[in-house]
């Protein structure tokens, strides 16, 4: 019987581990199914990592080696090339290539298993099926890790900040990248992104604009792209040609929850992650943190949250545990979901992470505990694409709603 | 006079910034909400930085690497031809200056991975 296991050894679960073994824990161990630890920042070779955490510009393979050596430090076993195939509580399933399909129990879990991307199927893009279609991820695995270029004249459907650091990385590399279109009236990317991947470029954005065909049998020859209305249906006759011989997909992350589903976890609709509380505790001793919770845009902020989550499993393993009462935190105007969704009964110093549903200029996010207003921050600029959070000191006295005021859009 | 037409890239807001350019000195900048903005404007209409980022060869894997501190803006590619140009041999730890002075730019290329 383990003390904790932490699955996946990326941003999230390597804060998490490193947190519970400071916080007193030392039979610890962390599964990944890749061949190193890291996780998705070992192929984001981008700078713009760490700010908030470091006071400093680092690279995504630079920001994860911090967390590694910590790890190393700490002597906390990681096991790689091992991929969790069954969630219980208490009891995780992997396999791998040496030792099979090994069962092992322990008193707390941590998910960390972050994200995937939306694939092609998930969009109903007409046109054939041919090569030269990849998620940015993908594309951005095959050349910054394995120094492939998948190819020459690209279009990328998605302008995500995946997307735009693709268009440049494939510029860089020698691909000519001829546009980026966007389905939406807005980027949900950093302006520093748009500015330095694109315009430095000269690579266009097309917003309210989506794919309508793909041809092409064997390898994609070109891609249609056309103009959106209101209700994001193709305009007729605004349609563009592209002779390319690839298409990128920067259309959106879903947190990858197929193991917490077999756990018996319950599932927001809206954040795909588990519902948890203000500890991270999202069912029978198993914790949840970073993408796999819900899909983060600074890895600073992961890392805080697993940080937490860490330290909330090492005291649940350390501790008696009573049965927790619960306030609720529910969403009001402008607010597409928080995290946590659910506050222990007292709890102080906490902090609620959420998203905004649309873009709003001077307006205030209000926190309201039982319809008393105990929280007022003003914002010159919310919008979907940033993570927002609010400190809250407590003692939480009841059910808590977090919405946003005097937004014009 | 010139002027230029700039997106501030400091936060959310995308302030679009104006700013007027005489003998190549920065006369006023217009549009920005804070001195942030009229900060970015000045160096990005001067004399705009930027950090490259690619991968190195390193036998039958990649290196990732930067450019520190950042170069002027028009040499990125200068700097990415010299960057196809690697092939590095010997184990590589974070932080070890790969190309020194790199298409002469003033700048190092260095490790941002082990290899």
């Amino acid at each position: 019987m383990k003390d904790l296991i932490v699955i996946g050894g990326g941003a999230a679960g390597l804060a998490a581990a490193i947190s519970a073994y400071d916080e007193g824990l030392r039979d610890i161990i962390i599964i990944e199914r890749s061949q190193s630890l890291g996780g998705i920042l070992n192929q984001c070779i981008h700078n713009g990592f760490g700010l908030h955490t470091f006071k400093e510009e680092l690279t995504g393979p630079e920001y994860a080696n911090r967390f590694i050596k910590e790890a190393e430090k700490r002597n906390i076993e990681a096991k790689l090339t091992s991929m969790v195939i069954d969630l219980k509580p208490h009891e995780v399933t992997y396999v791998n290539s040496n030792e099979g399909v090994v069962r092992l129990q322990a008193k707390a879990i941590i998910l960390a298993m972050g994200c995937r991307e939306r694939p092609r199927g998930a969009l109903n893009i007409p046109g054939y099926r041919p090569a030269g279609i990849f998620s940015a991820g993908t594309a951005q695995h095959l050349m910054n890790i394995e120094g492939k270029l998948v190819g020459k004249r690209v279009v990328i459907l998605g302008s995500g900040d995946i997307g735009l650091i693709m268009a440049r990385r494939m510029t860089l590399e020698g691909a000519k990248v001829l546009a980026v279109a966007e389905l939406m009236p807005y980027s949900g990317g950093l302006k520093r992104n748009i500015v330095q991947c694109l315009n430095d470029f000269d690579i266009p954005l097309l917003l309210s604009h989506t794919v309508v065909n793909i041809e092409g049998k064997e390898r994609v020859e070109a891609v249609t792209i056309s103009e959106v209305d209101s209700n994001r249906n193709p305009i007729k006759g605004t349609e563009i040609r592209y002779e390319c011989d690839t298409l990128l997909l920067s259309v959106g992350l879903l947190p990858e929850n197929e193991l917490s589903k077999k756990a018996g976890i319950d599932l927001s609709p809206i954040t795909g992650g588990p519902i948890v509380d203000d500890q991270y505790l999202a069912g029978d001793g198993i914790f949840a943190c970073g993408n796999v919770l819900h899909v983060h845009d600074l890895v600073d902020f992961v890392s805080e949250e697993a940080t937490t989550a860490g330290k909330s499993a090492a005291k649940y393993v350390m501790q008696e545990n009573k049965i927790k009462e619960y306030f609720s935190v529910t969403t009001g105007f402008g607010v597409r979901y928080t995290v946590p969704q659910k506050i222990e009964k007292n709890r102080t110093d906490l902090t609620i992470r959420f998203r905004v549903n649309d873009n709003y200029r001077n307006s205030y996010i209000v926190v309201k505990s039982n319809g008393v207003e105990i929280k007022r921050i003003k914002k010159a600029v919310l919008a979907p694409g940033e993570m927002e959070s609010v400190k809250i000191m407590g003692p939480v006295e009841a059910d808590l709603k977090v919405e946003i005021e005097n937004g014009n859009n | 006079m010139e002027i230029t037409e700039l997106t501030c890239i400091n936060c959310p807001l995308g302030c679009q910034l104006k700013v007027s350019v005489d003998n190549g000195k920065v006369i006023s900048v217009t549009g920005n909400t804070c001195q942030r903005g009229k900060k970015y404007a000045e160096t990005e209409v001067i004399s705009p930085k930027r950090t490259v980022t690619s991968t190195v060869k390193a036998g039958e894997k990649r290196v990732a690497v930067k450019t520190v501190p950042e170069i002027p803006k028009e040499m990125i590619f200068d700097v990415m031809r010299e960057i196809h140009k690697v092939n590095i041999t010997g184990p590589i730890k974070i932080g070890d200056v790969i190309v020194h002075n790199i298409a002469s730019s003033g700048s190092d290329l260095v490790a941002t991975s082990e290899s």
